[in-house]
């Protein structure tokens, strides 16, 4: 099964990263793009019996080591493929 | 007087730690690798700057899992003074050893050049020798050095006293002109509330001698083992744990 965990700052902390390339996009003229946020993507082939043990293994890893919860947020996507 | 450094893979101060507290503070040496658990009974740990692990994922999320960061975290628990320099303080942090996080420099560069820090308090064993106020000048060299704690956490630093360095002119003014990175309040090193662990970007193991442009960071050096002369209790119970 797979687990997609998309990680990114939380609102409240300034994305540098995100910032600049919001930049670029309006120096190539994309204005239309108001705002840009930086973030990580992780799929985790999990062995799990039900979605909803896949996303609370998701969870529980996001929560250890893939997101730093004193400036980041996540969201999990369960699915088969 | 034994200093443990610990080394990471990827670390790349390690050496310059360990030549700075022992042939130019005189004291003794010893590296220890992450995956061991001994400090090898030392009386102050150093975890070093570098790029452990190739700062993969985030500055310092992987070494804190290292089985010598329990070691550190007991050394720590018992009084045991510890130092983390760059990617040491981002390890800390990681660790959940000192509040806050590292973000990108906010000019996203990476940043290789010497600062000026002011010492804002002299409480710390790592400072007990400066004197209020007093600029140092050491080096940098960092890409994720933009300190940020959440509001409540940098308004409880702040009230705790527990601003160690932060980055100033050389007349030691605290001024955005003088921030590199972009650190909240100006930000380069504070403590913990036992205030026996500290961190700081800046590099003092790489200022101790004239040669190197600076031999402002001795003092930090010289500051703990001075500190420990005058604590020999705190010494003993460091040692066993």
């Amino acid at each position: 099964m797979k687990a997609r965990v998309f990680v990114t700052l939380k609102p409240s902390v300034f994305d540098p990263q995100g910032r600049t390339v919001a930049e670029a996009l309006h120096t190539l003229g994309y204005d239309a793009v108001e705002g840009v946020r930086q973030g990580k993507y992780f799929e985790l082939d999990v062995r799990a019996g039900t979605p909803g043990e896949a996303r609370a293994l998701a969870a529980e890893v996001a929560d250890k080591l893939l997101a730093n919860p004193v400036i980041e947020s996540y969201r999990i996507e369960v699915g088969e493929v | 007087m034994r200093f443990a450094v610990v080394v990471f893979p990827g670390s790349n101060c390690d050496h310059d730690a360990y030549h700075a507290v022992k042939h130019v503070l005189g004291a003794e040496a010893a590296f220890v690798w992450h995956k061991d658990t001994d400090l090898a009974g030392a009386d102050v740990v150093i975890l070093p700057g570098g790029f452990s692990h190739g700062d993969y994922l985030r500055t310092g999320a992987i070494a804190r899992f290292s089985p010598v960061m329990a070691s550190v975290a007991a050394f720590a628990a018992a009084g045991g003074p510890v130092i983390g320099i760059c990617n040491g303080f981002q390890i800390l942090l990681e660790a959940g050893m000192l509040p806050g996080a590292m973000l990108r420099n906010r000019g996203l560069k990476f940043l290789c050049e010497h600062v000026h820090l002011r010492v804002e308090r002299t409480d710390t064993p790592f400072t007990a020798l400066c004197s209020e106020g007093q600029v140092l000048r050491l080096p940098i060299a960092h890409g994720d050095g933009n300190y940020y704690a959440a509001p409540a956490v940098l308004a409880a630093l702040e009230a705790e006293g527990r601003v160690i360095f932060r980055y100033a002119g050389p007349d030691g003014r605290v001024s955005d002109a003088g921030n590199p990175n972009g650190s909240l309040n100006n930000i380069a090193g504070i403590c913990n509330e036992a205030r026996n662990v500290v961190g700081l970007m800046p590099h003092p193991e790489r200022a101790c001698e004239a040669a190197l442009g600076s031999a402002d960071g001795l003092v930090v050096f010289r500051s703990v083992v001075a500190s420990l002369a005058g604590k020999g209790a705190l010494r003993a119970v460091a040692r066993e744990a």
